[in-house]
């Protein structure tokens, strides 16, 4: 390729972003008449998922083409280890978004409305986390334990980052059959994660009265949980395109960013689980 | 300087207060020490004769000493910024002039001097320490909100005050006192716009009042939404957040009317939510709470009392036009959001629904279980029932509502 | 290798470049996609600015006569977040967008096809937020600040606004990594870190805050979402949560994001006041040393905002402190731009004018922003006009400003054209007046006891008040004049710009044709011309 003498690969005009751009424009408009109980809403919804779906079918495969291709110089690999790199700290700031939400709830919220001069407004309110009811006293809910599943479930994470570390040496020792046996291993344990996170919450739910509602308790556990569980599908899903490529025969020891960035996200979905682990189930 | 200083002198003398204290309409003060000051009240007065309007250029005048503090310090802050920017752009403006092509300035070399550098590092930030220093103090003071004589619970509502004197009590509401018509001036013309009141957005049904030279303590709470407990001249700001409760103080040193407003954006009508503090002699601060506390054994209702109709919907007119109309409107017929009780099928179709809607609110409309008795509940609903076109004939007793609460 | 870039003998395989709409809205050009932001900047300015007509005009005298509170309140929403969003920020990112490339001697943005989509959802977005106003309910009225529990109790608009927020969220982190990696990885040889044209190190660190803080924002909005429509109670005492914790998370996001705003516009008159002094920038090591703290510190100062809420005496000491210090940075900035011109060779063409101005009158908005950290006072001043003076000093003399320093300084690369240099002055000169007619009392009202955000006032607040909407409409004109009589005429002709339209331009970017060719630096510049161009900045 005559490009990678002079060294950076731009790719030609494309119509995907704006095919993207029209995609989200539907998902907003949909997603906030549907949150507003407007049937249209879901409908606007429906159709900027079509689009969106068919905008990641093509803007996916003219990279995965491009790069199969061997437009992509050492430079350019790069440029995508930066940007990874960055998105990934941005996807840190948003579950601080969230994480400080929890630490501020916890540490001044609960304990202030429950201190004396709080009396006068919430009298019965007992300020101990996680708590027991709300101040406004609705029905009492219990809390989730970090036993049982939530350690299973760290356990199964935590097995799935070995797995795809033990894929990663079957690619770059060029054992390809290493490679796809832990990439379906690590595919597996993803989507049992999320089963019995799915499980977990229908327990919650209809067992425990846990509901978005019950005080903030319920709100910061799904909210929180339910975001790592969105990335760990997210994850799950990029590692099965990698797996699926793998199958294909892509990739080449010396040359996989992709399977590297999805290594990476999946380490960072891994991390957050800890810490969540630590801060929502244990502590 | 007197004649200067207001435009209402007419309520400075009904309120027996002391000059100085009118609400906010104080040009320049005139019992301020210092020298520096008078240089400011110069300009002013420089300012007015300029044009004969009116101009206010720096805070209204301190009636609290932590008032009169922030007020030193803002001038403090303000010669430093002064100095500072004459001295700044001083240099600059020399270059602009000297440094020119035009003149045939070439250009010099230098690029760096870490001297200089330093130089300009160090003295901005001994500034900064000795400003934020000089504060300190200030703020420890105003955040002191021990050893208080009278203690005062101030509620936000959209869009009113409560004020409940915890120790006497007894408790209201106080609310804007400016008619709509004299502000809402929509397509008219400049002869039809009625003539503004003197304290036009800034006066109240029910006035704030508290014994001068006494510590008063406010607790602040909100029922909805956030709102800001603000009096200029006290210097005390303190945002009222619902469900929480957060206090702040203030002492005034001088009898008389006192005027502020909501300082924090609380929906449609944030900007008429006035505060006003009357500020009275010790003898009238007691007369006043004796006259509060037999005006509320008054008007408590027996909770099991049965109502007629007709008293009924002359209480709940009062309270509609009280708390309602600011949304529905006078006349029932609401606007944009707010639906139109006229005619609404709430109103006129299940009583269940209209009590349930009431207690709990939905949305944008607020829930009045906390704010209003079962009586002035039972009222209303009666009111709304029966009002306008809703001819239904219904009578809703407090019973009704007290069962409903359950 | 400088002005051989040609369209057709290039090595890539651009075969074909789409023309007419097609070359928009799939561009992969940094120089296209630099123009589009530009003008979707520009467009979003006027119309957030006859919001503030609107809001002027109603505030001309006292009572309503025009505009029903909540609507006025739905104006003084958008017209906040339609400029900080819609203008401000998009049109930095294509300034970025357009000069990196050409000053770093790149032959791209690292993702020319993600910057694309990142240009791309600024247009839905902002049909949102245009949208909610046609909705039930009309549009957000909570401020641009969006404070729950306020928030939680508007209708579709609200919702329609969240995710317009999503929306631009998106947009700008791909925008910032987008030029986070071009300047990490792009350079061209010989061109290090330390040698990079201080636009650029602006434009490096703002990035940085926007992958660190945007991603805030979208966790505030979307608590704000779930309380509102989930039944979850972050911030509903009711439900243990806590209003004040909104207010933490979007300021941990607001306070940088005034810095977004600020730093790019540092990096244009850094770029502007050397050239038309003919001298290098002083001390360029202690200004990229400077803007760093004044971007780590912005992460220290956020609750200045709510000394009014009631934190413990030692949070409201401790963030007055920090508040203070970011004056020292920035005091840095000004006293090097000042050396910078000391016993230089300046004229004064409509560029420089800009700058100087941006410099006298944020250097003045600065002093309002030390008077309003000092917790004491600021409690008197929050939520007063003080408060609208200080930021439009800051925005509008600042950001904005500069914008207009670096339109005129770099319309000659962009359209091959001069402008007309009596016309910008007409335009820098009436904008200056007007500008200060229109903000400068309101301080006065501040201080004097108005608050912001209500659509009604006592009535010894008559005077400013008029003063002020007769300036803003007298600054809406100027702004009229430049499009009609400055811009347009530029971009279809006139005098024919040379290559170096400035006798002291000493960047990259003066080393290519005017206009700049579709491609430029294909070939990244010789070494020698890098190191050339170096020593005559006195980098090293
Ligand atoms: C570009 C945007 C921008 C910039 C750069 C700044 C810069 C600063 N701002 Fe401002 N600010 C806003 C945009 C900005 N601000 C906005 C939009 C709001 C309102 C948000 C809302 O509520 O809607 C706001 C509100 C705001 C508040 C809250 C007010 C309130 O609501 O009560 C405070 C309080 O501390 C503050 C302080 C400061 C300070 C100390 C600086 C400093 O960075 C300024 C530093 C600069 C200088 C000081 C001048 C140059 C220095 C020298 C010449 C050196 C010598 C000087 C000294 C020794 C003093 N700002
Ligand atoms: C970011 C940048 C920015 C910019 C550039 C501006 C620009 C202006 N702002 Fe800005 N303003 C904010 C950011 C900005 N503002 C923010 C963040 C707030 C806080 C919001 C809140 O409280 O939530 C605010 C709030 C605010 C208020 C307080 C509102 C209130 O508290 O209720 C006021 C009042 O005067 C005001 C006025 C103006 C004016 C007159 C301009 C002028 O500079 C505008 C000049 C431009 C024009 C006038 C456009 C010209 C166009 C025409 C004349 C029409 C031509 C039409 C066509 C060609 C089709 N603004
Ligand atoms: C803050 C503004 C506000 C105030 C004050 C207010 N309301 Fe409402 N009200 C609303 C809004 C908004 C609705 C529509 C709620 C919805 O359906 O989303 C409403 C709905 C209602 C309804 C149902 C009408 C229908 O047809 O759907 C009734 C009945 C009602 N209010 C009674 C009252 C009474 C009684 C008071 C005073 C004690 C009152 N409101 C005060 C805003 C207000
Ligand atoms: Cu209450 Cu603003
Ligand atoms: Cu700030």
């Amino acid at each position: 390729m005559s490009s990678s003498q002079t060294g950076y690969f731009v790719p030609q005009p494309s119509k995907w972003p704006l095919v993207g751009a029209v995609a989200l424009f539907f998902i907003g408009l949909g997603a906030a008449f549907a949150v507003n109980q407007h049937s249209l809403g879901y409908w606007s919804i429906a159709v900027g998922a079509a689009i969106l779906l068919y905008m990641l079918f093509g803007w996916f495969g003219d990279v995965i083409g491009e790069s199969e291709g061997g437009r992509y110089g050492a430079n350019v690999d790069l440029s995508f280890r930066w940007g990874m790199g960055w998105f990934i700290f941005s996807e840190v700031m948003f579950f601080g978004a969230f994480f400080g939400a929890l630490f501020y709830l916890r540490a001044v919220s609960v304990p202030e409305l429950g201190d004396m001069i709080h009396k006068m407004l919430w009298p019965d309110f007992n300020p101990v986390w996680p708590t027991a009811v709300a101040p406004n006293g609705t029905e009492p809910y219990s809390a989730m334990g970090p036993i049982g599943l939530p350690l299973i479930n760290t356990i199964l994470l935590l097995t799935s980052g070995l797995t795809l570390t033990v894929a990663h040496w079957g690619l770059v020792n060029n054992n390809r059959g290493q490679l796809k046996l832990f990439l379906l291993l690590t595919v597996a344990l993803g989507f049992t994660f999320l089963g019995l996170q799915a499980y977990e919450y229908h327990h919650g739910w209809t067992e425990m009265n846990l509901t978005l509602a019950s005080g903030v308790y319920g709100a910061t556990f799904y909210l929180m949980t339910g975001f790592h569980g969105l990335h760990v599908m997210i994850g799950a899903i990029m590692l099965t395109v990698v797996l699926l490529r793998s199958v294909k025969g892509h990739f080449k020891p010396d040359h996989h960013f992709a399977f590297e960035a999805a290594a990476w996200y999946w380490h960072f979905v891994d991390v957050v689980w800890l810490i969540l682990f630590v801060f929502v189930y244990w502590l | 300087m007197q004649a200067f200083q207001f435009r209402d002198a007419g309520t400075v003398a009904q309120t027996n207060s002391t000059p100085a204290a009118a609400g906010g309409r104080i040009v320049v003060g005139e019992n301020m020490k210092n020298h520096r000051n008078k240089l400011l009240a110069t300009l002013a007065l420089f300012g007015a004769s300029l044009s004969h309007a009116e101009y206010q250029l720096n805070f209204q005048q301190p009636a609290t000493s932590i008032a009169q503090d922030v007020y030193s310090l803002h001038m403090t802050l303000l010669w430093i910024c002064l100095v500072i920017f004459v001295i700044v752009f001083g240099v600059m403006f020399y270059s602009i002039f000297k440094h020119r092509k035009s003149t045939g300035h070439k250009p010099a070399d230098f690029h760096e001097s870490v001297t200089v550098e330093v130089v300009w590092t160090v003295i901005p930030l001994l500034i900064v320490v000795a400003m934020a220093w000089q504060a300190t103090k200030v703020v420890i003071n105003q955040k002191n909100t021990k050893g208080a004589d009278v203690t005062v619970k101030v509620t936000g509502y959209q869009w009113k005050w409560g004020y409940d004197y915890l120790d006497e009590g007894f408790g209201f509401h106080s609310k804007l006192a400016t008619p709509q018509t004299q502000y809402e001036n929509f397509g008219k013309d400049s002869q039809q716009v009625e003539k503004k009141n003197e304290n036009y957005l800034l006066e109240v049904d029910n006035a704030m009042v508290v014994p001068v030279g006494k510590k008063v303590r406010l607790l602040l709470t909100a029922n909805d939404v956030i709102h800001s407990w603000w009096v200029p001249a006290f210097s005390t700001k303190q945002d009222a957040i619902p469900g929480f409760i957060r206090d702040t103080w203030f002492k005034a040193d001088r009898v008389g009317v006192y005027r502020g407003q909501c300082a924090e954006l609380c929906g449609k009508d944030h900007g008429f939510m006035p505060i006003v503090v009357n500020v009275v002699s010790d003898e009238d601060y007691k007369k006043w709470v004796s006259e509060q506390k037999k005006k509320a054994a008054e008007s408590a209702d027996d909770p099991n009392k049965k109502w007629e109709l007709a008293d009924l919907m002359k209480r709940g007119e009062k309270v509609y036009q009280d708390n309602c109309a600011v949304c529905h409107k006078p006349d029932g017929k609401g606007m944009g959001a707010f639906p139109a009780l006229d005619g609404s099928k709430i109103a006129k179709g299940d009583r269940s629904a209209h009590v349930g809607i009431v207690l709990a609110g939905k949305n944008a409309m607020p829930g009045w279980s906390k704010t209003l008795s079962d009586t002035e509940i039972a009222a209303v609903i009666t009111y709304e029932r029966n009002a306008w076109g809703n001819k239904t004939g219904d009578v809703v007793q407090p019973s009704d509502i007290k069962a409903a609460r359950k | 290798m400088t002005t051989a870039t040609h369209v057709t003998d290039h090595a890539h395989d651009h075969h074909d470049h789409p023309s007419g709409i097609m070359r928009w809205v799939t561009a992969t050009n940094h120089k296209d996609i630099g123009t589009l932001y530009l003008w979707f900047a520009f467009i979003m300015f006027l119309s957030g600015g006859v919001m503030a007509l609107c809001i002027r005009l109603e505030l001309f005298q006292p009572g309503l006569q025009y505009f029903r509170p909540e609507l006025f309140n739905q104006f003084t929403t958008l017209h906040g977040l339609v400029m900080v969003f819609g203008a401000i920020m998009p049109a930095f990112t294509g300034l970025a967008n357009w000069m990196l490339p050409l000053m770093l001697g790149a032959p791209d943005m690292a993702f020319a096809r993600m910057n694309n989509w990142s240009f791309w959802l600024l247009p839905p977005a902002a049909a949102l937020l245009m949208i909610s106003f046609v909705v039930p309910g009309g549009a957000a009225a909570a401020g641009w600040t969006l404070y729950a529990p306020l928030a939680t109790q508007m209708g579709v608009g609200m919702d329609l606004t969240i995710f317009a927020i999503h929306i631009m969220g998106i947009s700008s982190i791909m925008g910032a990594i987008n030029i986070i990696v071009t300047i990490l990885n792009m350079r061209a040889p010989g061109m290090t870190l330390m040698k990079m044209p201080m636009f650029a190190w602006t434009s490096l660190i703002t990035a940085y805050l926007l992958i660190a803080v945007m991603p805030v924002l979208a966790g505030a909005v979307t608590m704000v979402l779930t309380d509102r429509h989930f039944g979850t109670n972050f911030f509903n005492a009711a439900g243990g949560g806590d209003p004040v914790l909104y207010q933490h998370i979007f300021w941990f996001f607001g306070h940088p994001e005034v810095y977004i705003m600020a730093l790019p516009a540092f990096g244009v008159v850094s770029q502007v006041i050397p050239t038309f002094s003919r001298k290098p920038l002083f001390g360029y090591h202690s200004m990229v040393y400077a803007t760093a703290s004044i971007a780590i510190l912005s992460f220290m100062v956020w609750a200045h905002h709510m000394f009014a809420v009631g934190m413990p005496v030692t949070a409201q000491l401790f963030f007055m402190y920090a508040t203070a210090l970011i004056a020292v940075p920035t005091g840095v900035k000004v006293f090097n731009w000042i050396a910078t011109m000391w016993k230089g060779a300046m004229t004064f063409e409509t560029p420089m004018l800009f700058a100087i101005g941006f410099v006298c009158l944020f250097t003045m908005g600065g002093f309002s922003g030390v008077v309003l950290s000092i917790a004491a006072v600021d409690i008197q001043l929050q939520d007063t006009y003080y408060v609208v003076a200080h930021f439009h000093y800051v925005l509008v003399a600042g950001a904005l400003f500069s914008l207009f320093a670096a339109v005129y300084y770099w319309l000659p690369k962009w359209t091959g054209h001069m402008y007309p240099e009596g016309r910008g002055k007409v335009h820098f000169w009436w904008s200056m007046i007007a500008f200060n007619v229109t903000f400068f009392p309101m301080h006065f009202l501040g201080l004097a006891g108005m608050p912001r955000r209500i659509p009604d006032y006592a009535t010894q607040f008559t005077e400013f008040n008029t003063m002020a909407t007769v300036g803003a409409f007298a600054f809406g004109i100027a702004q009229v004049y430049f499009l009609f009589f400055v811009l347009l005429p530029t971009i279809k002709g006139g005098q024919k710009a040379p290559q170096r339209p400035w006798e002291g331009g000493q960047t990259l970017e003066w080393e290519v044709p005017s206009p700049a060719p579709f491609h430029t630096w294909e070939e990244p510049p010789a070494r020698e011309l890098v190191d050339k161009l170096s020593a005559e900045q006195k980098l090293h």
